[in-house]
């Protein structure tokens, strides 16, 4: 632990710091634009400079230099001062002062520090540079005459995303970025840049002039379009939910949001299910809230009633549906809406359980069945990273573009009982090996044979430093599918119990990908918030609550437990799940025990206490043994990445995504 | 006391005579190079340092201890193997004036090639790279063709001239940037990458090519070395004064009656230089404005400051310039000094790679700014503002361009200020005129 | 540099160049050119491919030679390099022409040294016979740009036009380098001084004097 000091006070800092983080660890603020913690060290923009000593009599780049044993670090010299105008003047005389028009004012890291460390006036009396805008897609607005140059966007694109699709060309000041002619960027993190850009020359097209940031109600969310449970911040003006931005969480999403989880939020305001519907002579047609619930009181359903959840549901959503079926007499539960029966009484056996903070440290990988650009893309990031460290992957599956590069065995189950011997070694010789079993590994005797190789391969083990490694780990794609697990949604022979049952009685909770035809005589009651698929087979709609609508609780793919607020109201007659289902109970003559939100979920922490702890749930470290032998050709689930659920579906911007870049439609740059 | 012929080390540098293998070894070239190498890696390294020689690319590092810095054990990569080790020979001459390398690769390429082995050896490289600039398109012919030589001669390659040590030479050439002189630049685009200089710490030598120990030399430094080591470094350091020890190429371009290539004792005063090489200044002593001793990046200086200078590092230091390269640029009083200087701003502007903020913004300011200042457009606290912009780029960027390019402006406004004024007095003066 | 711009990728230009590959002789070329550097990376190799290709583009148009952004592909595939990489460096170094270019390309240094010694006369010289910067004429013969300093400071002013250098020149040197390019000539390269060998002092010599007649061998003299 080298001891520096930083404007006189002496400090501790870790051994491999650099001066600005240790000028960081004492308190100072150091201005920068290329340096980003998650990516690599540029050291262009020269905006982080401060007095060190022993060293050349000139200001160093703090973000690159070394901190070493005895440094005498200045923030607050002459010295400093000046050289921040003087960067700051520099990066000034050719930004464009349109800053009333741009939407990164407000939250430009430029306009901020050149409030802080700038010069009161320009001295500049030349013309300025103008560049033309690039085109990179249908989520990224380019301005590029703002850009600065700190090659975020470049380094980002290059080391996190996988993707090398931006680059600076030309030189000098006639510098530019772009992708590559101009293409659109090309995967599924792409939009990260816009949160990476210092400035306003990359912005969210979507978002574009929409409000200024101190305008937007800031909420703490939980992302739902996949099961990685991303940490997001939900910005709303009003009722409507404007943008969407990741949170930082190391543990999760890092920094990083997927493009679809960010963008998919207009699809919050189309095709909404703003008032109920009940189906008259084989039509449905608007009604009140009273006229349905009359509707529902005649169904007397008992115990004939059934529950299947959708993959977007929240905790207390499916407790409170659970509660009204148990008032009832009915344990009909089931989430996984398109058939699967895996075996799910070890939680264990169907989790994540290296967490994506460990897969990062794997060091051999075998993946089988499981696009994880598109099922997971943050949990690909870390593949990556694995990668760059030195891991080895594998994958079972047809071959789909990795970004980590990574060897492909077949196509079907079957390889799994038959691993090529390189393979075999790897996997016997790694010290942190792992398994990834993707949703279209799990059936056909999948899970089973995964757990074979679990223990094939001794991936639960105690490691040389005496902690414990999990390396199975099954990738859900449903942000309600482990949640849905701990409260019992999951029947021994999954949606076809309840389809054997014919219950009276469906209850839908935004399920939308259940075949209803098998359910014809079932009377299908659908509490959700989309016009999707679920709601065009319902015979009684409950006008419900997206996720941005309503507090809850997930749990992501890693068993990790995340609480998430409500931003804004539902549109319309639309109500929160939960009141929806209490009332089902007075409508059905029964009671759940609970008559507010707080009583509905200490009764679900009491039921299930793990959902009481934010945090990784613990389901143990033992691994049933698995056996048998799985075959048959894997097909991943996702055919299409942004159109997975019924918000994204609803969506106009992902509409546009899925045209644009997965089938190759032109978009015109008309009108702009 | 001028330098003997048979004190030059570049005896062919005019090219009057084949470059090929033959005639360079009848000249002296690969003489029993065997035999230099067996003296082994620290004789040679202390005879280096002992000569006094100083990197001739400009800087003016001593060489030898440059070539001490490189590991005597390899550091091992990722799987625990010994990392190779690489020299880097800079021939990118870019820098305006400087055209001396251009004359040792064409006409003297064998001395090259028989440097990059021993200086190879010293530091324990697996490999040369000539990194030589785009332009020099015949001279990398040569190259390339002197290269075949060596190797069918069992010069190169697998136990280079007999001496048991394996060492390749490989010739890359650059596609015009100047920026690729800077030796972290350089061995970026010898990576195939833009030429971006790379933040210091780590230096080459730690971690270069392909993050291997690298020593980058210029083509001067290295061509010289296996001569110096026949002769011995009392030879050598028996020219130039104290601490800028040697012979040198000097490049004498502009206002001379006889503008050359020549080599010469270090040290040797201006006026001397340019008297019995270059038939003295055009229209005279008294016609000489001022002169940029070392390439463009350096301050100019005034004539009566130059004329009794001693040509050498700490002679030119002391009339607040340089050595550089030295490629001495004359100007005589017909000089529009300050389109002179503009057009090195312009140059700089040119060449600037654009990665960080300083010189990206600043070179095209500067520009600018000079560019008025050369028609007068401009008022007279706007030379007192680019001063200050200057001083705003040196020593806040990555590379040294940064400082290259506000140095020569620093050295006009320092001594052609009143030049400056009279022109922006005389542009309103006329313009004041018409509007009446 | 401003003016630098990449020619558009159009279907036109995918017609021509989408089928770019080595002759028999550049693929040779272009596998020695790669074992120059270590296994892995060959990345190295893209400068000098690039400027094979754009050679090899030259011969088959008679022109200098420029890289269509096909071409670039073709380089980017046979290096395994991400396309955006190689017109990073396709756009950064001024020798690889981006856009088409004619059949001789006049490149006349500008900078001080040969602006000291009338480099402004031979632009106005090139601009006489009707080129402008940056620009190829109609015929598409002359292409003419004002270079930075191409090293030949004490045989200034000079020209270099496609691979050969044009010393000590002065407009009617120049006039009669041009004139002797379009008749189909192959002027001597080098300095026009014809009392100049290459950059000694023009005149009475100063030093190596026994250099002009014999390879002198001085070690006798040590």
């Amino acid at each position: 632990m080298p001891k520096v000091k930083v404007d006189g006070v002496e400090i501790d800092v870790p051994a491999g710091a650099t001066v600005l983080q240790a000028a960081e660890l004492a308190g100072k603020e150091i201005p920068r634009f290329c340096y980003h913690e998650r990516l690599s060290i540029a050291g262009n923009c020269r905006m982080c400079l401060v007095e060190v000593k022993p060293g050349p009599p000139k200001p160093q780049a703090s973000c690159a230099l070394p901190a070493t044993e005895g440094q005498e670090i200045r923030t607050d010299s002459e010295m400093v001062k000046k050289a921040r105008e003087g960067v700051m003047e520099f990066l000034l005389i050719n930004h464009p002062l349109d800053c009333p028009i741009c939407d990164q004012g407000g939250e430009c890291d430029l306009q901020d520090q050149s409030v802080a460390y700038g010069r009161g006036g320009s001295r500049y009396h030349e013309n300025k540079r103008a560049v033309t805008d690039k085109y990179m897609g249908p989520l990224i607005k380019t301005t590029m005459t703002r850009c600065i140059h700190c090659t975020r966007c470049v380094r980002f694109s290059e080391e996190v995303a996988g993707v090398d699709e931006i680059g600076a060309l030309y030189r000098g000041e006639s510098m530019q970025i772009t992708t590559y002619l101009e293409h659109a960027a090309r995967h599924e993190m792409s939009a990260n840049v816009i949160d990476l850009c210092p400035v306003g020359a990359l912005t969210s097209r979507p978002y574009a002039f929409e409000a200024r940031p101190w305008e937007l109600k800031k909420t703490l969310g939980i992302d739902v379009s996949d099961a990685t449970g991303a940490n997001i911040r939900i910005d709303a003006r009003g009722r409507e939910v404007l943008r969407v931005l990741p949170r930082n969480n190391d543990d999760v999403n890092e920094e990083w949001l997927s493009d679809k989880a960010r963008f998919q939020v207009d699809g919050l305001m189309k095709r909404r299910l703003d008032k109920p519907f009940l189906r008259r002579d084989g039509k449905l047609v608007p009604a009140t809230w009273n006229e349905a619930f009359a509707a529902l009181s005649t169904l007397n359903p008992g115990a004939s009633i059934a529950a299947v959840a959708g993959d977007m549901v929240d905790c207390e959503t499916m407790f409170a549906a659970k509660a009204l079926l148990g008032a009832l007499g009915s344990t009909l539960l089931e989430g996984r809406q398109t058939g699967m029966d895996y075996d799910t009484s070890s939680l264990a056996a169907v989790n994540f359980n290296s967490t994506f903070n460990g897969i990062e440290t794997a060091d051999a990988i075998l993946i089988v069945g499981s696009m994880v650009r598109w099922e997971a893309p943050s949990v690909n990031v870390r593949l990556r990273k694995a990668v760059k460290r030195g891991a080895r992957v594998f994958l079972i599956g047809p071959e789909w573009e990795t970004t980590f590069g990574g060897e492909f065995l077949g196509e079907d189950l079957s390889v799994m009982g038959n691993l090529p011997q390189h393979v075999v070694e790897v996997l016997s010789g790694a010290k942190r090996p792992a398994i990834i079993l993707g949703g279209a590994a799990l059936g056909r005797g999948g899970l089973q044979a995964g757990l074979s190789l679990a223990g094939q391969f001794n991936l639960v083990r105690t490691l040389e430093d005496g902690t414990a490694w999990n390396g199975f780990n099954v990738l859900h794609l449903a942000a309600s599918r482990m949640g849905g697990l701990m409260l019992g949604y999951a029947q021994q022979g999954g949606v076809a119990d309840l389809i054997a049952a014919k219950p009276k009685v469906l209850l839908s909770l935004g399920a939308d990908e259940v075949d209803y035809t098998r359910f014809a005589e079932s009377m299908i009651v659908y509490i959700g918030h989309h016009g999707d698929k679920g709601a065009h087979a319902a015979d009684v709609i409950l006008p419900a609550s997206a996720f941005t609508e309503k507090a809850g609780t997930y749990v992501n793919t890693e068993g990790r437990v995340q609480l998430s607020d409500k931003a804004v109201f539902a549109p319309g007659d639309a109500r929160e799940d939960w009141t929806i289902l209490r009332a089902l109970a007075d409508a059905f003559g029964v009671t759940v025990g609970f008559d507010s939100f707080e009583q509905l979920r200490a009764a679900m922490v009491a039921a299930v206490p793990a959902l009481g702890v934010e945090g990784l749930a613990d389901y143990g470290s033992a691994l049933p043994s698995g056996g048998g032998s799985a075959s048959g050709a894997i097909a991943y689930p996702i055919k299409d990445f942004y159109m997975t659920n019924p918000i994204a579906r609803a969506s106009a911007t992902m509409q546009r995504c899925s045209a644009e870049l997965l089938h190759g439609e032109d978009f015109a740059e008309a009108a702009e | 006391m001028a330098l003997l012929d048979k004190d030059r080390i570049f005896t062919n540098v005019y090219g009057f005579q084949p470059w090929n293998l033959k005639e360079a070894q009848a000249r002296g070239a690969w003489d029993n190079t065997k035999d230099l190498i067996a003296r082994g890696r620290d004789a040679i390294i202390d005879e280096m340092k002992a000569s006094g020689l100083r990197g001739r690319g400009g800087a003016g590092f001593p060489t030898g201890m440059k070539w001490s810095f490189m590991p005597k054990q390899p550091p091992l990569d990722q799987n625990g193997n010994p990392k190779p080790s690489f020299l880097v020979i800079n021939a990118d001459e870019s820098e305006p004036g400087s055209c001396k390398d251009r004359e040792i690769m064409r006409h003297d390429p064998h001395l090259l090639f028989e440097g990059a082995l021993v200086a190879g050896f010293a530091m324990g490289a697996r490999a040369a790279y000539i990194y030589i600039r785009g332009e020099y398109i015949r001279e990398a012919e040569v190259l390339f063709a002197a290269r075949e030589e060596a190797y069918a001669a069992g010069l190169l390659g697998r136990n280079a001239a007999g001496s048991g040590y394996d060492f390749d030479v490989f010739v890359h050439r650059g596609a015009g940037a100047y920026i690729c002189g800077e030796e972290t630049a350089m061995i970026e685009s010898l990576e195939g990458k833009k030429g971006q200089p790379r933040l210091k710490p780590p230096f080459p030598a730690g971690a270069g090519l392909y993050g291997c120990p690298t020593t980058v030399n210029n083509v001067e430094s290295i061509a010289v070395a296996p001569t110096i080591l026949r002769r011995g470094a009392s030879w050598f350091s028996s020219f130039g004064r104290e601490n800028n020890k040697g012979t040198k190429l000097f490049q004498i371009s502009g206002h001379v009656n006889r503008p050359c290539v020549v080599e010469e004792e270090m040290s040797i005063p201006f006026s001397e230089l340019i008297e019995r090489h270059c038939g003295g200044i055009r229209g005279g002593k008294d016609n000489l404005l001022a002169v940029i001793p070392g390439g463009s990046s350096v301050p100019l200086v005034p004539a009566a400051d130059i004329w009794d200078a001693p040509m050498d590092f700490d002679g030119l230091k002391a009339v607040g310039s340089g050595l550089g390269t030295a490629a001495v640029i004359v100007m005589d009083k017909s000089t529009d000094i300050v389109r002179a200087i503009s057009r090195i701003s312009y140059f700089y502007k040119h060449e600037s790679c654009g990665q960080c903020t300083p010189c990206r913004e600043g070179t095209g300011w500067m520009w600018r700014v000079m560019e008025r200042l050369r028609t007068g457009d401009a008022h007279v606290e706007e030379i007192d503002m680019l001063q200050q912009v200057t001083k705003q780029v040196e020593g806040h960027t990555i590379c040294a361009l940064g400082d290259a390019a506000a140095w020569p402006i620093q050295g006009l406004i320092r001594h052609f200020r009143p030049e400056i004024e009279r022109r922006i007095e005389e542009r309103h003066g006329s313009l004041q005129q018409a509007a009446e | 540099m401003a003016d630098r711009y990449i020619e558009p990728d159009t279907p036109e230009l995918r017609a021509r160049w989408g089928n770019f590959a080595w002759t028999e002789a550049n693929a040779a070329k272009a596998k020695e050119i790669i074992a120059r550097y270590p296994e892995g990376r060959q990345r190295s190799a893209v400068m000098p491919l690039l400027d094979l290709a754009q050679r090899q583009v030259g011969a088959e148009e008679n022109t200098q030679g420029w890289l269509p952004i096909p071409v670039m592909e073709y380089v980017a595939a046979q290096l395994d390099m991400p396309i955006i990489r190689v017109v990073e460096v396709a756009t950064f170094y001024t020798m690889y022409n981006i856009a088409p270019i004619g059949r001789f390309h006049v490149q006349v240094c500008g900078t001080t040294p040969c602006m000291l010694r009338g480099s402004d006369d031979l632009i106005d010289a090139c601009r006489a016979r009707g080129m402008k910067k940056g620009a190829t004429t109609a015929d598409g013969i002359w292409s003419f740009t004002e270079v930075e300093c191409m090293g030949n400071c004490a045989s200034a002013p000079m020209v270099q036009i496609n691979d050969d250098n044009y010393e000590d020149l002065t407009p009617d040197r120049l006039d009669a380098v041009l004139e002797a390019l379009l008749r189909g000539e192959t002027p001597k390269a080098g300095t026009q001084d014809p009392a100049r060998h290459t950059v000694e002092p023009v005149g009475e010599p100063t030093s190596l004097v026994a250099m002009r007649t014999e390879n002198h061998d001085y070690r006798s003299e040590w």
